[in-house]
């Protein structure tokens, strides 16, 4: 017997105790698809036949099933089944999943049952057992199709078991494996003229099929094999109801085309089967046109058209799951499912019972808290302009009520529109006015408020460049208190930068850091060519600045007329004038003009990485309360002990006096190494007191418009940028750099004179960057970027006298592994988020992103790395 | 580090028996945080100094402790002020290499030991965040004479204020032993970062050296207040090395003497007991709303959490806040963990922020937002207002913030500052009333206003709240 059942179904086995079931589901399903109540008896008290645990049992059984049938894993449940009120909790449960309960019957005589169950020693109990058993069985089978099991199977005979094969097929929406790429449309209710135009312009060429008088002699095709895919709604309303069903019926049957059912054509097929149906919403337009076809092909017009109507499927899962068509939406825990309520909501979307003012049903907002990876794309409800939201979008635009007829290329993303010829039908509700819609896109608009259940908690992001990042509770609950303190606007936060690892540690002597140790990492990678660039010391700003206020309204949804902003590393705003902050940006604004920038990128906005000078612009109470602090304590309280130890030494004879001059050299070089510690810090502190005393630095240009520029090499980014600087040198300061071939000697050597002058002249360092941003070795992700400090700068990290060769020796045991690990994190998510705003996507995506740099920057790492 | 004492006793080198340290030698001692050299500057019989100096180890300070553990605390940095000022260092040095001077015991010349000399105690760098005004307040009811000299910051950033530290020098007729224990005590006292303590029972010891003076002294308070015990949970550390930028602000200490510094809002508002008058105000609006769940949103340290527990009408409580560290304290303070099982049900606290929306902030009767929405900035008032008035949606809303206009009623609060450093903004009552005026009419609530404290005629209370009732749906 052939058993067909469908790929997420819940498998129920009915059968006394000794009919076989245990045996037939290790027959044909895998181990872990089978719950057994005698395993679940047995997980609870060791003792698979104890029947006291009976109700414990099946708890842990319907457990089980609804966490399998939730990801939509096929399962099977073994127990006899036999009582009308042991299968009712599970038909309830494949209808709370949302998939088929199938039935399969093990009714073999009793015979069979007992003699089996006496071979069994673990199977005491009488024969009774096994009768009434049957008898409640027997008395099931008719009632099993009206508990609610869509297929039953009932197996008489162990012969028939034996040969008993079973199929697993997919669900009918099931389109997993094909790819499209396709064009979506929407609702067409009827206006052909625009239909047509439509597929012209999608590329559709209509070629002549085989003479058929009930349909159409033509049928469209696209020359490369795309599908357009209808959301449905094809008839009512609109002047040529019955070509665009030819149309569609015959790409459909041809293979270039699929289709879901709307609500219209739903009501057309009841009305067409007979039934009474009220002729209102434009089905009387329909009707009209089916009346005015010639007597002979009418009815049998009807039927065919009746067999496609009735052969729509609900919905439609598409590439891998990427893409799903609906008329009316979908959740996610209704996708590729199959049930009464999937159809319902498909057809009807969801409605909250209420009707608006205009008598039309109240919908409840679905796409606002959808969190599916698939994208939906469906109609249903007329909008003026196709609008995502969380990976959703509606693409009815209303042709019929003289709006346009939309079409969604994909995987492109494209819109295609055609606008309506004229208002065929004047709609209940005006949808055509912006009067409701406010300045931001829905996306936006929802985005004004973002979910804690996106950030809070234990979580793994997915990134590009790293695949899984978790992201600890703990550190979450740290960034959640930061975010919310002290960061600006999620919306402007795209990006957060990463923190970045120094080179290996030197052994040099007098060194803790050198470019030699930066470029044997880089050639060890594989990476030839390195570029290094001057380290600036002040403070990290990543910049995000657009054309205008209103460009910063569209990409970024920001309507406070605010048109960028400077934030820090912990995406806070960086300063706290806002005038300044838009007089800094509106200078950089200025020069990015000046040299075409706008134009060359394509683009409204650009997110750059930046250092902005002096370090005191910012850093003020850091350098007040710690650096200035300590040389002030400094220079308060070598010179007196030096002072005294002299006067002891004069004193002091012979050995005494020995042991005197030893410290007093001690404490004159802690006071030398005092004076350079104290100008290390002054180097990079100057008073700010107009805008022009600042200077910012840009190094990375991040991102423009649809481009995240990770894949461009450093020399690219510096020149680009340089462009920029030289168009306002006044504050804007280009980046020195140097291109270095790490497998040539003489070019190592220029490199590390060049580190050797930059820091002799009072500069923090380096940063040593393989020549293309992003570059996978043998190890995985290879280092974005490694850091290699000054030996004057590094007393402002380690302390004024952290090149005493005692101090040397112990710093050199440092480890890198943690810096260098979260670094790479940190760097993933970073440009993660930016990837994901660049492909517009919801802004939680983003945010979750950014949130989690932020979080992993909680991570116990040695912040002097 | 460099600790002189002076003496001007014709027998000065006297001083040097009582030391315990022979005025010719250079001695060397080997302690846990680096050396401490003892030397005499001068021996003369008109003058005599004896000086203890301490060679801190930067690096082992901060290597040697916590190892793998990165400590945010003022030890866990290189660059750091202990090597050079008078810290609870230099008290474990005197109490190690000085230890029989401090003590009062002279095997030699006994008498000598109970003998007050004139003495000058120099300190080179003592840090006194607090001002100096602490230094004479502290030494001047010993007896002594007092002289102190600021220590310039940066010269060349004369904007960047003041430093911190002092030379200070201490002049008066005492013995040896007790010029040793008051500096043994008093030192740490002065120094506003936490408290190194070398061993568990440093704590005690120091009492101990306090015997017989510490108890009539006028400042014996702050004086013993001022040993704090360090506190650091997981999240704390976590924390700190986040907010790196605002150490200055997070740095504020729990009871400390100068409270006007670290505290400066409770401070100001103490004096009239506003914060019982407000949680009085809050707790009335509550009752009368007849609410049974109440969840206090920016609940803090819990002290209307506690209020709220004692009153029976409250079945459900819970507290909410964005800074764990706090939700730590409410923890402690409302005894959670040791509550009855009737009482622990009734209560409970979340970590959450109020500018994402919330699913555990539903279902609740009322909800309090007290002295909160000062601390948010004002771009982000947007989010709060649609997380409590549109999601949230309590039946009712009681949420208090600061009258801006009776600053001016604090003398000690310089004008156009807000009342505590971390407050975005602080509103009059027109700009409190015109915001929730637009709130409840865009979420279809009602308000009345509230004034809590001595109202002025002029500028009305220091607090104002605001008690919205969500409108039903007829209305």
């Amino acid at each position: 017997m052939q058993i067909t059942i469908p790929k997420l179904s819940l498998v129920v086995l009915i059968g006394p105790s000794g009919s076989g079931k245990s045996s037939f589901a290790r027959k044909h399903f895998l181990p872990t698809e089978v719950l057994s109540s005698d395993d679940c008896r047995g997980l609870i008290s060791d003792d698979p036949n104890d029947q006291t645990v009976t109700a414990e049992a099946f708890e842990v059984l319907n457990f089980i099933a609804a966490k399998r049938l939730q990801r939509g894993r096929m399962t099977v449940v073994d127990a006899t089944n036999v009582q009308p009120e042991a299968r009712a909790p599970l038909v309830h449960l494949a209808r709370e999943y949302h998939c088929l309960p199938v039935a399969i019957v093990l009714n073999l005589p009793e015979s069979v049952c007992r003699e089996r169950n006496r071979d069994r020693d673990d199977r005491s109990f009488g024969s009774h057992v096994v009768r009434r058993q049957r008898s409640l069985l027997r008395r099931s089978l008719k009632g099993l199709k009206r508990e609610g099991f869509r297929h039953v199977f009932v197996l008489n005979h162990p012969d028939q078991v034996d040969a008993a094969v079973i199929e697993r097929v997919p669900l009918w929406n099931d389109r997993t494996d094909d790819h499209g790429p396709f064009d979506i449309i929407g609702d067409v209710h009827g206006c052909c003229d625009e239909l047509e135009e439509l597929l012209e312009r999608l590329g559709y060429e209509p070629s002549t099929v085989d003479d058929d008088s009930l349909w159409g002699r033509f049928c469209y095709r696209h020359p490369e094999g795309r599908k357009a895919v209808f959301v449905g709604d094809l008839v009512d309303r609109g002047p040529r109801n019955l070509d665009v069903l030819r149309i569609v019926h015959d790409m459909a049957r041809n293979g270039s085309g699929l289709c879901v059912p709307g609500n219209h054509d739903m009501k057309l097929l009841r009305k067409l089967n007979g039934r009474n149906v009220q002729i209102n919403h434009g089905l009387a337009e329909t009707l009209a046109e089916i009346d005015a076809l010639p007597d002979e092909t009418r009815d049998r017009f009807c039927e065919t058209l009746k067999e496609f109507l009735d052969g729509l499927v609900s919905h439609y899962v598409l590439d891998d799951g990427k893409l799903v068509v609906a008329h009316a939406g979908l959740k996610e825990e209704l996708q590729g499912r199959g049930s009464g309520v999937v159809r319902q909501f498909a057809l009807y979307g969801e409605t909250t019972g209420e009707t608006d003012e205009y008598g039309l049903p109240v919908r409840g907002n679905w796409a606002a808290d959808y969190r599916g990876s698939a994208m939906v794309v469906y109609g249903h409800t007329p909008i003026p302009h196709p609008d995502w939201l969380n990976r959703t979008v509606n693409i009815d635009t209303g042709c019929v009520f003289g709006g346009k007829l939309t079409a969604l290329r994909y995987p492109e993303s494209e819109f295609v529109c055609v606008p309506a010829k004229r208002t065929y039908c004047v709609p209940a509700r005006p949808f055509l006015t912006d009067e409701q819609a406010g300045p931001l896109s829905a996306q936006q608009s929802h985005d004004d408020l973002l979910d804690a259940e996106d950030i809070l908690g234990k979580r793994i992001i997915s990134t590009r460049l790293r695949r899984d990042i978790t992201i600890r509770e703990e550190n979450a609950t740290a960034a959640l208190e930061v975010i919310s303190r002290f960061a600006a606007n999620p919306k402007w936060l795209v990006h957060l930068p990463p923190t970045m690892s120094p080179c290996e540690t030197s052994q040099q002597p007098g060194l803790l850091e050198h470019p030699a140790e930066a470029f044997s990492y880089y050639r060890n990678q594989g990476v030839p060519q390195v570029v290094c660039e001057e380290k600036h010391m002040g403070s990290r700003a990543v910049v995000v600045i657009c054309r205008d206020a209103e460009s910063a309204r569209q990409r970024f949804g920001i309507t406070s007329d605010e048109s960028g902003i400077v934030y820090t590393r912990t995406g806070r705003r960086f300063f706290n004038d806002v005038q300044w902050e838009a007089e800094l940006l509106d200078r950089l604004r200025s020069a990015m003009t000046a040299c075409g920038f706008w134009d060359e990128f394509q683009t409204s906005w650009a997110c750059l990485d930046c250092e902005l000078m002096p370090w005191s612009a910012k850093a003020q109470e850091l350098l007040r309360s710690q650096y200035a602090a300590v040389g002030a304590a400094a220079s308060g309280s070598l010179p007196p002990a030096i002072a005294a130890l002299a006067r002891a030494a004069e004193r002091l004879q012979g050995d005494n006096r020995a042991k005197t001059t030893a410290v007093l050299d001690r404490m004159g070089n802690r006071d030398r190494n005092r004076e350079r510690f104290v100008a290390a810090y002054r180097q990079y502190c100057w008073p700010v007191e107009s805008l022009n005393d600042l200077k910012i630095a840009p190094f990375h240009l991040l991102a423009t418009e649809r481009q995240v520029h990770t894949d461009r090499s450093h020399v690219w980014h510096m020149e680009t940028l340089a462009k920029i600087c030289r168009e306002d040198a006044e504050i804007l300061l280009a980046t020195a750099y140097r291109v270095i071939d790490v497998t040539d000697s003489a070019s190592l050597r220029d490199g590390i004179d060049w580190w050797t002058t930059l820091t002799e002249n009072g500069g923090e360092g380096m940063v040593v960057k393989p020549a293309d941003w992003i570059v996978h070795g043998k190890k995985g992700l290879v280092q974005p970027a490694v850091k290699c400090r000054g030996k004057e700068y590094l007393r402002i990290i380690y302390g004024p006298d952290y090149d005493s060769a005692e101090n040397l020796i112990r710093l050199r045991n440092r480890g890198l592994g943690r810096k260098r690990s979260l670094a790479l994190r940190q760097f993933a998510l970073g440009i993660e988020a930016l990837e994901r705003f660049v492909r517009r996507e919801p802004l939680r995506r983003v945010h979750q992103c950014v949130f989690g740099v932020l979080a992993l920057e909680s991570e116990p790492v040695d912040p002097r790395l | 580090m460099l600790l002189t004492i002076t003496t001007t006793h014709p027998r000065g080198t006297e001083l040097s028996y009582l030391l315990h340290k022979h005025p010719d030698r250079f001695q060397s001692f080997v302690l846990s945080f680096g050396q401490a050299h003892v030397f005499y500057p001068e021996v003369s019989d008109a003058r005599t100094t004896a000086a203890l100096l301490l060679d801190v180890d930067p690096v082992g300070m901060v290597r040697g402790r916590n190892h793998g553990r990165h400590d945010s605390g003022p030890l866990g940095q290189y660059v750091n002020d202990r090597p050079y000022v008078a810290s609870s260092f230099l008290s474990v040095a005197i109490s190690q290499v000085l230890g029989t001077a401090l003590a009062g015991r002279c095997k030699d010349r006994p008498e000598l030991a109970e003998q007050p000399l004139p003495l000058t105690a120099r300190l080179e760098v003592l840090p006194v965040r607090a001002g100096e005004r602490l230094v004479h307040r502290i030494f001047e009811p010993l007896g002594y004479v007092v002289e102190t000299t600021r220590r310039p910051l940066d010269d060349q950033f004369p904007q960047w204020g003041e430093s911190p530290y002092f030379s200070v020098s201490i002049t008066g007729t005492k013995t040896l032993s007790e010029l040793l224990t008051h500096l043994y005590v008093l030192i740490p006292v002065f120094d506003n970062q936490k408290h190194y303590f070398v061993g568990d029972d440093e704590l005690e010891k120091l009492l101990a050296k306090g015997a017989g003076w510490l108890a009539a002294h006028p400042e014996k308070d702050p004086i013993t207040r001022r040993y704090l015990k360090h506190r650091s949970g997981l999240f704390r550390q976590a924390l700190a090395r986040l907010a790196e930028e605002d150490r200055a602000e997070a740095d504020d200490e729990a009871g400390d003497a100068d409270a006007m510094e670290a505290r400066p809002e409770e401070a100001l508002e103490r004096a009239i007991s506003l914060n019982e008058q407000r949680y009085q105000a809050v707790l009335t609006a509550l009752k009368t709303s007849g609410a049974s769940s109440v969840i206090d949103l920016g609940c803090g340290e819990g002290k209307l959490l506690r209020e709220l527990l004692k009153d029976r009408q409250f079945e459900r409580i819970v507290g909410m806040d964005v800074a764990t560290g706090v939700l730590e304290i409410a923890q402690k303070r409302l005894k959670l963990e040791r509550l009855p099982d009737h009482q622990s049900t009734r209560i409970k606290l979340l970590h959450g922020s109020l500018i994402y929306r919330d699913q555990r902030l539903s279902g609740f009767d009322a909800a309090t937002v007290v002295e909160v929405i000062e601390h948010l900035d004002p771009p982000r008032l947007a989010a709060f207002e649609r997380v409590v008035f549109e999601f949230a949606r309590p039946e009712t809303v009681v949420l208090t913030t600061p009258n801006q206009e009776y600053n001016v009623m604090w003398e000690t609060l310089p004008a156009g500052r807000f009342r505590h450093s971390d407050h975005r903004f602080e509103w009059t009552r027109q700009q409190f009333q015109n915001w929730a005026w637009r709130v409840a009419y865009e979420h279809r609530y009602r308000v009345r206003f509230v004034s809590i404290g001595p109202v002025d005629e002029a500028v009305g209370s220091p607090t104002q709240m605001g008690v919205f009732e969500r409108l039903k749906a007829e209305e």
